[in-house]
Parts: structure tokens; C-alpha cells; sequence
């Protein structure tokens, strides 16, 4: 007994080969770590390596890109739109964003409820997981133009694709919140004799709202800057169908000036906003 | 007294329930969107997508040169990201409260990151097509800086929570600034930031289709080619080889962020 | 008796309007254990702070060991701290990292740059660092990750780190505010015991005044960012209690009745 007390004791202290003590002994998370870390320099090596040079001179390039820039932000210029239209092209790709949060919320927090395990049964659950899963998987601008063979171009395909990669994350983000809740409350107000609809409504839609708050802000956030993408990739018009003409057709870098600092205005507008909604909401 | 706050918390809800109401209105007059073609494109859609959008035998035939583009945007998507979190480290330790050298670098560090991050991905893809034309770079770049805008915020968020409470026992300790980074912030953040890459990695293949179809590049401008000649056939196996390397690197990045954190 | 810390005529703005500490003085003796007393607010955190400049004065001086602070530049600062060992509240360790880790990082200040950022560590110092931990009590835990460790161990692991840097005097900023009373009794026995056996000056915040009365050689109360008492324990009163906690003495009169009853 004591023998062997002695013998785990000495076994404490690790050397190195070198017999010098160890102060970082093996764990697995720090393995995996720097594997992961050792994956991603290798392939930004590969990647680097297979870049096709010869069509492009990379540092003129770049040179070029810098005084792009300079022209962009010290020159802005509107010179095929007006003010306003360009900022009712802001409005519209405003709208969009705001549509498709909206229709996606509403999803979101029906099928969250579903898909939250403390709240629903394993089966819809997962079946509900897997569907998102998917939904989520397919980039937003194929959604569009997917919805577009049916319903043609235009805002239509537009805000049905965009509500489709939104509800996606926000089933996901909406229902990871509600598993978060204290299985205590739900138990007490089910005991009480409450319906599902009651415990939801009285119980995890307010304990969970800051969340749910700053998760859709988030989302409205990411669809603007989607929806600008959509009026470039996909016709479906604002802001960004007027730096794709400026861009691709006008060749006008001082117009893409203008139309940058409208899209920054916005988007740090909005930013500015849903941090304090969140401070708003989480201060209650 | 207390039926007063009922009444006054029913009130509020449905002031607010109308403002949402008016919003969606004017919103749905600007953006020209119709509901009753909204609706009714939805079954239109799915009848669509079974009758015509599924891989057939034929189009099989594309499947390598799909692969090659897409292997090529996956690897784009990872350098964009690493070059970025390289950047955004050095950015986000001048940016974070708890590590800042002081407050001019703090605020120019934060001020870069909102730029870069508040254009998004198309519009950078836009703004470099002036210089680098229709080539991978193009791409490149327009994530490398939208990558590095959200690290840097990202980064700085992780510092200012983990970072606070050691800095100060190494700063009485007498070590030095670049001791205190690597000794005691990064191994308490590293974790965290590494769940932020990978989320970042991800994002980035879905910004990389679209940044391809508008720069001519990788798997988005495949899929462009395919859809436009509508051979919907082979788009929609370009759309199902994304679903499958999307869902793969999420599982591996679930995997990764369970056993680190 | 050689004085190892004076202060003198110490005072501490913050903004325009918030004095932290004004005009405040006093001096500490090579081993001694001191403890400082006060309501929270009051400047005892800020105090023990300057002492290792961690916090900046705004008027006044300080003498450490025959150099005046407020003339050191950065690097000097840094050659300061490696003299004067910090412990917290919170701990404030590397949650992540292993104990031996954690402890080595008060090896830091003595070493260059480049030595630090790559964590090179003579294995003297391993083997000090371990030594240290053996007499905490901690020789299982070596290679534990301080987030599986109760909150007494990660206090012996912060004693540990301040320990290993060899240092002529520790500041111990509420040390025992986190933990339970078991776990308080015996970081406190430590901290006795160190400073005894070492002949280590301790400095120590404390919010518990039957604590301080009972380890402590003197006794500073701190109020509203003046020295409002400076003596043995033996002098404490319930008068002066009275004075350095103001309203909040009610409260902690019933501890001292207590206290003195046994």
C-alpha cells in the first residue's frame, strides 16, 4: 500500500526524452488544434501555389487597387442617377431586407418551437434539423435564382430565396435558445396544468427574447448586405442592380464611390441600431 | 392598478404590432413585391424543381470538371480566411480594450474593421473587378476583406471577455507585452477564435458562389454557365456538390469546436 | 527594524471629480503583515495598486526598497515588479493552461522578450515551481487545467506564481472574498506562514475585520480614501471601527462583539 502510494507519486512529475520536466503534458484539444491549424496553412499554400498568376500581374494589381480606392472615397460622383433615386434604390433594398427578416422570423419562430428538443418530441425535431440543415447549406443567391425559373426575375424569386436561407438560420439560432432554457420552468408551468401554447407563450418566448432579439437583428444586418448582393447577382433591383450597371456596364469607379458610401451609411446605420435595441432589450 | 399594466402591456404590444404592420407595407410597395405571387410561386417552384432540377446521367458527365472548380473555391475560401485571421489578430489586439497599446491605434483599428466589414462581399467583388479583371484574385480579395472586417470584430470580442482578468496578474508579474500575449491572452482565446475561423471558412464557400458569379470564377460561375444555358440538370448537380462539401465542413467544424472549447 | 515600503503623501485622481486616495501615508517594515481595512470604495484596491504602479499616482511619493517609483521608467517598472508578488480575488489565472504553467508565468519578468514569448523555463525554476506547489498542497493537481481546480486550489496556485518570483513583498488584494470559510482559513494560514517563514512583507486588502485582527501584526483602516487608523490590532476599537466604516459598522460591530467575547 504505501509502496505503491510512493510509486504513484514519482509517477506524477512527466519528463521529455531529454529528461527535462514536462510542463505541457498531451491533451487532445490542443492536438486537435494544432491540426486544424497545420490543415488550413497547407492548404493556403496549396491555394496560393495554384492560383492562376500568368493572366494577371498580382502587384500592379494591387497598386491599381489602392488607387481605385483613392478615386472611389476622395472623388464620389452619382452621374447616371439622382440623389434621390439612388437613395430610394437604398429604400428598396432596405425593404427587401426587412421583408425577407420578417418572413423568416415568423418561420423561424414557428419551426424553432418545433425543432427545440425540450419543447417538442426527438422525431419533428430532427426530422425539422435536417431539412434546415440542408436549407442552410445551399447559398442564398442559388435559392434566388432557383425560385426564379418559376417566378421569374425580380423581387418575387428574390425575397421567397432570400426567406429561405433566412428561416434556415434562424430555426437554428431561435430553437438553440429555447433548449437553453431552465428545464425547471417548463416543468413547473406543465405540472400547473398549463397547454403547450400557454407554457410558450407565458414562459420561453419572454425568458428568451433578448436572444431571439439579437439574433433576428443580426439576421437583418446579414440580409441586407444579401439583398445588395441579390440586386447585383440576381435583378433583384436597389442599390445593388446600380453598382452592378456602374460596375459592369458605365465602367464609372466614381459612381461605385457614391454607391459605396450609401451602402456604408446604411449599414453602419443599422449596426448602430440593433446594438442599441439589444442594450434596450437585455437592460429590461 | 394592476388590470392597468395588462392594459398598458396589451397596448404597447399592439402599437408595436402595427408599426411592424405598416413597415411590412410600405416595404412591400417599394420592393414591388406581390403576395399572391409570392404564394402562389412557392408550389409553382417545388413542381418545377421535381419535374426538371435533379442530376440525370447524362449531365454526370460534367461531375469532374465541377469538382475541379469547386476543390478550387473551397481552397480559395480557406486562404482568404487564414490571410485574414493573420491580419485580423494584429488589428484586433490594437482594437481590444483589454489589450490595446493605446486608444489612436484602438480607434483606427476599429474604425478599419467596420469598413471593411460593413461593404459587403459583392460589392467588394465589384469594386476589385476594376483592378484585377475577371480572375480568381478578384474573388480572393473581396473575402479576404470582408473575412478580415468580421475576425477583427469577432477577435476583438473574444479579447475584451477573456482577456481582462490575466493581463493584469502578468502585468504585476513585471513580464513584457509580447510575453503576456503569447503566454497567457492566446491560449485563453485561441479556442474561441478558432470556432470564429471556421465559421468564417464556411460563410465563405457560400460567398465564394456568389462572388463567382459576378467575377467569373469557381464553382459560381459554373453553375452560372449550366443555369444560363439551361442545362438545369447539371446546375443542380453543381448545387448538390456544394450541399455535400457544405455539410461535411460543418460537421468537421462541429467536431473540431466540441473537442477544443 | 528597515523600512521596506514607504508612502508618502500619496493621492489618486481618476477623471476630474473622483479622488481615490488623498493625501494618504505610511510606512511598512521588512516582514511585516499588514493588513488594510475599509468599506468597499473606500481606495484600498486602488492603494495597493500604486504601490506596484499598476495604477499610476497622481501626486505624492513612493519608496520601495530605497528607489523612489514615481522616477523609474518602463523597464525599471518591470524590474520593480518582479520584486512585488500580486494576489487577487478573482485569482486571475490562465483558466486554460495547466497549474505548472500558470506558476511559471511569474518567472516571466526576469526574462527577455524573446525567452518569455517561446515560455523557455530553466528546469531550477521547474523544479522551484513544483517544490512551491508541494508545499501548498497541490502535487497532484501539477498537470490539472486550472478550470477543473476549486477555488481555494487556484488561490494556492496564485500564491504560488507571486512565490516563485521570489519577491521581498506580496500585495494580496481580498484574497479570501471569493471562498468559503474552510478555504479562507487555510490561504490565510499560508499567507501567515510564508510571511513568517520567508520573511516576506504581506500587504493585504481585506474586507473581513476578525480576520485581519487575528493574523495581522498592524492594522491600516482605510475610509474615503484617507488613512483614518494605523495601528496594532490590540488598539482596534469599536470606536474606531465605527470611524472607518461609517453606517456599514452596525453590521460588523456584532462580528467584533463576537469576536472579542471568545
Amino acid at each position: 500500500m504505501d509502496a505503491k502510494s510512493i510509486q504513484q507519486s514519482s509517477t506524477i512529475l512527466r519528463h521529455s526524452k531529454s529528461n527535462r520536466i514536462k510542463i505541457k503534458p498531451f491533451s487532445k484539444s490542443t492536438f486537435v488544434l494544432r491540426i486544424t491549424l497545420a490543415i488550413m496553412a497547407i492548404l493556403t499554400v496549396l491555394s496560393f501555389a495554384t492560383i492562376n498568376f500568368q493572366t494577371i500581374d498580382f502587384w500592379a494589381g494591387l497598386v491599381d487597387t489602392v488607387t481605385n480606392f483613392q478615386t472611389m472615397f476622395t472623388t464620389p460622383q452619382l452621374n447616371h442617377f439622382s440623389f434621390w433615386e439612388g437613395f430610394y434604390a437604398v429604400l428598396i433594398t432596405m425593404g427587401l431586407a426587412f421583408l425577407t427578416t420578417l418572413f423568416g422570423a415568423a418561420l423561424g419562430l414557428l419551426f424553432g418551437l418545433l425543432s427545440a428538443e425540450n419543447l417538442s418530441n426527438k422525431r419533428v425535431s430532427n426530422v425539422i434539423k435536417g431539412s434546415v440543415a440542408f436549407i442552410r447549406a445551399v447559398p442564398t443567391v442559388l435559392w434566388v435564382l432557383i425560385f426564379a425559373v418559376a417566378a421569374g426575375l425580380g423581387s418575387v424569386a428574390a425575397v421567397i430565396g432570400m426567406t429561405f436561407h433566412s428561416a434556415g438560420y434562424l430555426i437554428k439560432a431561435y430553437s438553440e435558445s429555447f433548449e437553453e432554457l431552465d428545464e425547471g420552468v417548463i416543468e413547473a408551468l406543465r405540472a400547473s396544468g398549463a397547454s403547450w401554447w400557454q407554457i410558450v407563450v407565458q414562459a420561453v418566448i419572454p425568458s428568451s427574447l433578448s436572444y431571439l432579439v439579437s439574433w433576428t437583428f443580426m439576421r437583418f444586418e446579414i440580409n441586407f448586405s444579401v439583398a445588395v448582393a441579390m440586386g447585383a447577382a440576381a435583378g433583384a433591383g436597389g442599390i445593388g442592380y446600380n453598382m452592378f450597371m456602374a460596375s459592369s456596364f458605365y465602367f464609372d469607379l466614381n459612381e461605385i464611390g457614391a454607391i459605396t458610401y450609401y451602402i456604408l451609411t446604411f449599414a453602419v446605420l443599422l449596426e448602430v441600431i440593433a446594438i442599441r435595441f439589444k442594450t434596450n432589450i437585455s437592460g429590461h | 392598478m394592476q388590470f392597468d399594466i395588462f392594459k398598458k402591456k396589451r397596448l404597447s404590444s399592439l402599437l408595436m404590432l402595427a408599426i411592424l404592420a405598416a413597415f411590412t407595407y410600405g416595404a412591400m410597395i417599394i420592393t414591388q413585391y406581390d403576395v399572391i405571387k409570392g404564394f402562389s410561386s412557392i408550389p409553382k417552384s417545388i413542381h418545377w424543381g421535381l419535374s426538371s432540377f435533379y442530376p440525370t446521367a447524362a449531365s454526370l458527365d460534367n461531375l469532374p470538371s465541377i469538382l475541379i472548380q469547386l476543390g478550387r473555391t473551397v481552397l480559395t475560401s480557406v486562404a482568404a480566411t487564414t490571410v485574414a485571421a493573420v491580419f485580423a489578430l494584429f488589428f484586433s489586439l490594437f482594437g481590444s480594450k483589454v489589450t490595446k497599446v493605446n486608444n489612436f491605434l484602438s480607434v483606427l483599428s476599429r474604425g478599419t474593421a467596420t469598413v471593411f466589414r460593413n461593404i459587403d462581399v459583392a460589392a467588394w467583388a465589384l469594386i476589385l473587378l476594376f483592378s484585377f479583371g475577371q480572375s480568381a484574385l478578384t474573388g480572393y480579395f473581396a473575402l479576404f476583406f470582408v473575412s478580415f472586417g468580421f475576425l477583427t470584430r469577432a477577435f476583438i470580442e473574444t479579447l475584451d471577455e477573456v482577456g481582462g482578468h490575466s493581463i493584469e496578474a502578468l502585468r504585476a508579474t513585471g513580464a513584457s507585452y509580447p510575453s503576456i500575449i503569447i503566454q497567457a491572452i492566446l491560449p485563453s482565446s485561441t479556442p474561441q477564435m478558432m470556432s470564429w475561423i471556421l465559421f468564417m471558412v464556411e460563410m465563405n464557400i457560400r460567398s465564394a458562389t456568389l462572388v463567382g458569379i459576378l467575377t467569373g470564377t469557381g464553382i459560381g460561375f459554373v453553375f452560372d454557365l449550366y443555369y444560363k444555358s439551361l442545362d438545369y440538370n447539371t446546375a443542380s448537380l453543381v448545387v448538390i456538390t456544394i450541399v455535400i462539401v457544405i455539410l461535411i465542413l460543418e460537421y468537421l467544424s462541429n467536431y473540431v469546436r466540441r473537442v477544443v472549447l | 527594524m528597515t523600512t521596506l515600503l514607504n508612502v508618502q503623501h500619496v493621492s489618486k485622481q481618476y477623471g476630474h471629480d473622483t479622488l481615490a486616495l488623498s493625501d494618504v501615508s505610511f510606512s511598512v517594515n521588512e516582514g511585516e503583515f499588514v493588513s488594510v481595512i475599509g468599506p468597499s470604495g473606500a481606495g484600498k484596491s486602488t492603494l495597493l495598486r500604486c504601490i506596484n504602479q499598476m495604477v499610476d499616482t497622481t501626486d505624492g511619493e513612493i519608496h520601495f526598497d530605497n528607489a523612489i517609483l514615481q522616477q523609474m521608467n518602463k523597464r525599471e517598472l518591470r524590474g520593480l515588479r518582479t520584486n512585488i508578488g500580486m494576489i487577487f480575488q478573482h485569482y486571475n489565472l490562465v483558466e486554460r493552461l495547466t497549474v505548472i504553467e500558470n506558476v511559471l508565468h511569474g518567472r516571466l519578468g526576469y526574462k527577455s522578450t524573446v525567452a518569455g514569448m517561446l515560455g523557455l523555463y530553466k528546469e531550477e525554476e521547474k523544479e522551484r515551481g513544483i517544490e512551491l506547489l508541494e508545499m501548498l498542497g497541490l502535487r497532484e493537481q501539477i498537470y490539472k487545467r486550472c478550470d477543473q481546480l476549486s477555488g481555494g486550489q487556484k488561490q494556492r496556485v496564485g500564491i504560488a506564481r507571486a512565490l516563485i518570483q521570489e519577491p521581498k513583498m506580496l500585495l494580496c488584494d481580498e484574497p479570501i472574498a471569493s471562498l468559503d470559510p474552510n478555504a479562507s482559513k487555510r490561504i490565510m494560514d499560508h499567507l501567515k506562514s510564508i510571511s513568517r517563514s520567508m520573511g516576506i512583507t504581506a500587504l493585504v486588502n481585506l474586507h473581513q475585520v476578525d480576520v485581519a485582527l487575528s493574523y495581522s501584526d498592524r492594522i491600516i483602516g482605510v475610509s474615503g480614501g484617507k488613512i483614518v487608523f494605523d495601528g496594532s490590532p490590540k488598539e482596534v476599537t469599536q470606536e474606531i471601527i465605527q470611524s472607518i466604516y461609517g453606517s456599514e459598522a452596525n453590521d460588523l460591530m456584532v462580528k467584533l462583539g463576537g469576536q472579542n467575547a471568545i
